[in-house]
């Protein structure tokens, strides 16, 4: 751990000369106002992307973002500035304007002590130079070239590439420092296919905190393009979407962006402090039928979402937010745990340097049921399977929240049947889990690309659920 | 002016940049440099809940070898990381692929007038002044109603920075833009109904900026009026989009005449020039050297000269929306639109507000959209929504827990009339837009 601490301070501090000495100043800089929490969050973080398109590699870029963001809490206050430049005197007028926040100052003193320790959930290694960068060219040709093979219909193909190497250090008011690498990837391929005049879309890719070799692994990038393609043809044999409330059989994996809108938002901690979530207050009530079950767990070993310590130094959990339909707890980043008297959960995070840490998810998923799969489609008379979705959204006050299917089917008689075109579901959160009536026994997690976003902010995200049954829920087609 | 020594020492560091990319080896190049800082602001139950220093910086590079491309951007403005940035770009470009397509826009295309379009007015607004101006707001809001039951608070943000680019046919170029806002959001609650809505102001210059308490009264009326909404059943009626919701319909219809969609195939409007895209009584122009309005621009992302022109007039789609790239691919000039449009307006009809709800007569008024739901390669177009039921040009009740779905093809054709209630704090200038028939799902 020391090893990861030395090497986090040499990507971070070295490039700029900046030593303890000077961390120490900088927070005492802080403490001399009466603060209840105050830290200085340093992130180095080099990234590069590849896309091909029309059958040649057409971009590429490389950036470079680094910085350090300074705060001071001080009961419900926040003093916040930041600066790309990782210097004393820069660092020291930014500590000199947050502290501004508590007017009333009292002497307090931070010396740096020995860090913890806490697991790991993916290497510390740089994505970047994992393959050299004609590897890389050939990884996206290879895919350009053998998606093009699959079908006659296909018109076009992008595939893209990115990884990201990011370093962070956390300096906290107890004198505790806290060091993370965080390597992540991702793969994309989209097609288009054309049939008599009719265009279509298909899209499928991963990733997760690795490096490139993930890709080449089990062929990953080789099946995003059939998968791509699988769903573009799909989608040209789509008929008109339904409209109404429905039966609604979810597919596992992504489609558990359900549980992200619908409740996870709503159980962000800072939305629960103020009262502002449809869900506020309810800890020990019901929430979902006794067949649901749904955590928020960092320590998923390499997942998109997952993260061995949060932006503020705090290492990840698991963290039940609904056991058997009964509602437990929220996320919890410091501040709104210090107000709400329980302890941060390890979901405090920030998209940078340059943004403040609130509650946000980390891997979202519900555990696994009894049903077999095939068992829940057949006790549906009639109903939508929705297997793959676009993005979704929610409103955490009244707690209607949407979320768009990509890829539906209609069941009829307890049979999937025909498909059909793209549609928003939209749902009311506190209730639509109440009429979950079955629970599959094939969890699954998504392949690795999500990114939520809140308050202009983005933070990479998983998901994942098993098949589910919902006895209702309303289905934006155009069929009335 | 200090602006202006600070524009030129950035236009230095720009010049440096191209050197570098020509010492390295590049046979054209082009760089951007941007500076902001600014300050937020947000004040919660009447006391300060955030204070926020910004100070942003950046720079980025694409350099060309020939028709083979490369970019590389940083945070850094060090002269050490110049040349590691510059040095990065070279070395993306050899490897990525010769593209007869692209490179630097036409010489004769590049900005040459730059009038002084008035998108510089600093704010003397310190923390103490924001917090007083957040708190004036927000009290509006709180004392509005009993029923206002909470309140996601109020914030003020001041914002000031410097664009400079430059490439290498000689274009050098910097300019000072200021925005600032005042929002305030609260919370209504009426048995087990609860309810969140918001209002904002924002300008470039502060002066513009609606007053505190009218932003307060607006956010808490908002938020009053959506208590207790309730579904639809499902059916099929005519929309009213309010001016708010309107402006992402033709940010949708952007997107479809956008380059980058055209030439990938991925436009539900392909071969649509010159053929009606909506109905006749509709124009739909970029006024980009409008008066310190929030979208304009002399110049594109590119350093194209931006030209005020019609989009569509008489209903008839009268250009794409091009870069230097996109046009190229297409056959085409680049319209100036690297990185948008600028200030794009649908000419207002004669109806107010309340005209057009008189010519909705019975359907939904939307007035929130949630989700993406919108296809650009086919047009299907299916998004939650929240709004007022109306019945005979009258509001009935709220209404939420909804989708409406269509095709955007047919919605832009089937647009009955456009309203006077112009919403100007965007990039986009609608009134409320009124559409014949969509699909309505619910209970």
């Amino acid at each position: 751990m020391t090893d990861l601490l030395n090497l986090v301070r040499q990507a971070v501090l070295t490039p700029s000369g900046l030593q303890d000495g000077d961390i120490e100043k900088i927070m005492n800089c802080l403490l001399s106002a009466s603060v209840d929490d105050a830290d200085i969050y340093f992130q180095s973080s080099h990234s590069e992307s590849w896309v091909m398109e029309g059958g040649i590699i057409k971009e590429g870029s490389h950036s470079i973002e680094q910085g350090a963001g300074v705060r001071a809490v001080s009961g419900e206050k926040t003093g916040f500035a930041y600066s790309d430049r990782i210097e004393l005197p820069v660092l020291l007028e930014a500590a000199g304007n947050v502290k501004a926040i508590v007017r009333h100052g009292q002497q307090a003193q931070m010396g740096i002590i020995k860090t913890a320790k806490w697991p790991r959930y993916y290497p510390i290694v740089n994505p970047l130079p994992s393959l050299a960068t004609n590897q890389k060219i050939d990884l996206l040709k290879t895919v350009d070239s053998e998606t093009r093979k699959l079908d006659p219909r296909i018109e076009e193909v992008i595939v893209s590439l990115s990884g990201t190497y990011e370093n962070i250090l956390v300096a906290n008011q107890d004198g505790s420092l806290s060091a993370d690498v965080r390597p992540l990837v991702r793969m994309n391929v989209s097609v288009i296919v054309e049939e008599n005049g009719r265009r279509e879309q298909g899209s499928m890719g991963g990733g997760g905190r690795s490096d490139y070799n993930y890709f080449i692994e089990q062929d990953r990038a080789l099946n995003y393009g059939k998968e791509a393609v699988r769903q573009a043809l799909v989608n040209l044999e789509a008929g008109e979407a339904p409209a109404g409330n429905m039966t609604v059989v979810l597919g596992p994996g992504w489609p558990g962006i359900l549980l992200h809108e619908a409740i996870g938002h709503g159980l962000e901690g800072d939305f629960n402090r103020k009262g502002t979530s449809a869900f506020s207050g309810r800890v020990g009530e019901r929430v979902a039928s006794d067949l649901c079950t749904v955590v928020d767990d960092g320590t998923l070993p390499g997942r998109r979402g997952s993260l061995s310590i949060d932006d503020e130094g705090t290492p990840t959990e698991q963290t039940i937010l609904i056991e058997n339909g009964i509602l437990k707890g929220y996320m919890q980043d410091k501040l709104n745990a210090r107000l709400m008297g329980v302890k941060s959960t390890g979901n405090g995070r920030r998209e940078s340097y340059a943004h403040l840490p609130m509650p946000r998810m980390t891997n979202t998923y519900m555990l696994p049921g009894q049903h077999d799969p095939q068992e829940i489609i057949k006790s549906v008379k009639k109903g939508l399977f929705a297997k793959n979705f676009a993005g979704g959204q929610v409103d955490i006050t009244s707690g209607k929240f949407v979320f768009s299917a990509s890829e539906a089917y209609l069941i009829e008689d307890g049979k999937i049947t025909s498909p059909v075109k793209g549609a928003t579901l939209i749902g009311n959160g506190p209730d639509v889990l109440t009429k979950v009536s079955m629970v599959g026994n094939d969890l699954q997690l998504d392949s690795g690309v999500g990114t939520c976003g809140k308050d202009g902010q983005s933070v990479p995200v998983g998901v994942g659920q098993p098949t589910l049954k919902i006895d209702g829920l309303t289905v934006g087609g155009t069929s009335v | 002016m200090q602006n202006q020594e600070q524009i030129n020492q950035l236009k230095n560091t720009v010049q440096d940049l191209l050197d570098e990319a020509k010492k390295q080896g590049a046979t054209a190049a082009e760089a951007g440099l941007s500076q902001d800082n600014g300050l937020s602001v947000s004040v919660r139950l009447g006391e300060v809940e955030t204070l926020e220093y910004h100070c942003d910086q950046g720079l980025g590079v694409t350099v060309y070898f020939g028709q083979r491309k490369g970019s590389a951007s940083t945070t850094d403005l060090s002269p050490a990381s110049i040349k590691e940035t510059v040095s990065a770009a070279c070395s993306i470009a050899r490897f990525t692929s010769e593209d007869s397509f692209s490179g630097l826009p036409e010489q004769q295309l590049l900005a040459t007038e730059f009038h002084d379009l008035e998108l510089y007015h600093p704010w003397d607004v310190n923390a103490d002044k924001a917090i007083s101006l957040a708190t004036e707001c927000e009290d509006a809001a709180r004392s509005f109603h009993p029923e206002i039951s909470n309140s996601e608070g109020a914030s003020v943000n001041s914002h000031q920075g410097i664009r400079v680019m430059g490439n290498s046919l000689g274009f050098l170029q910097g300019y000072a833009a200021t925005r600032h806002s005042l929002s305030c959001s609260v919370l209504a609650q009426r048995g087990d109904s609860m309810q969140r809505d918001y209002w904002y102001s924002v300008a470039r210059n502060a002066l513009h900026l609606e007053s505190a308490v009218s932003i307060g009264n607006k956010a808490a009326e908002r938020t009053l009026r959506r208590l207790e909404g309730r579904s639809l059943s499902t059916r099929q009626c005519p929309v009213l989009y309010c001016a708010e919701t309107a402006s992402g319909l033709l940010g949708s219809f952007i997107g479809a005449i956008s380059g980058g969609n055209l030439y990938r195939k991925s436009s539900f409007l392909l071969d649509a020039l010159g053929s009606q895209v909506f109905p006749e009584f509709v124009r739909i122009h970029e006024q980009p050297h409008l008066k310190a309005a929030l979208g304009s621009a002399a110049y594109d992302g590119e350093g194209v000269a931006t030209k005020p022109r019609d989009i569509i007039t008489g209903g008839i789609l009268q250009g794409y929306v091009l870069g230097t790239y996109s046009a190229r691919k297409l056959g085409m000039q680049s319209t100036g639109n690297a990185g948008g449009v600028h200030n794009l307006t649908i000419d207002p009809g004669t109806l107010d507000f309340d005209g057009m709800l008189k010519a909705l007569n019975t359907g939904l008024l939307v007035t929130e959209l949630m989700g993406q739901g919108v296809n650009m390669v086919n047009g299907d177009y299916s998004r939650g929504a929240a709004g007022f039921w109306v019945e005979n040009g009258q509001i009935q009740y709220p209404v939420e827990e909804i989708t409406i779905a269509g095709n955007l093809k047919d919605m832009l054709k089937n647009i009955v009339a456009v309203g006077n209630d112009v919403d100007y704090r965007g990039n986009i200038r609608t009134g409320s837009i009124l559409v014949e028939q969509l699909s309505i799902a619910g209970e």
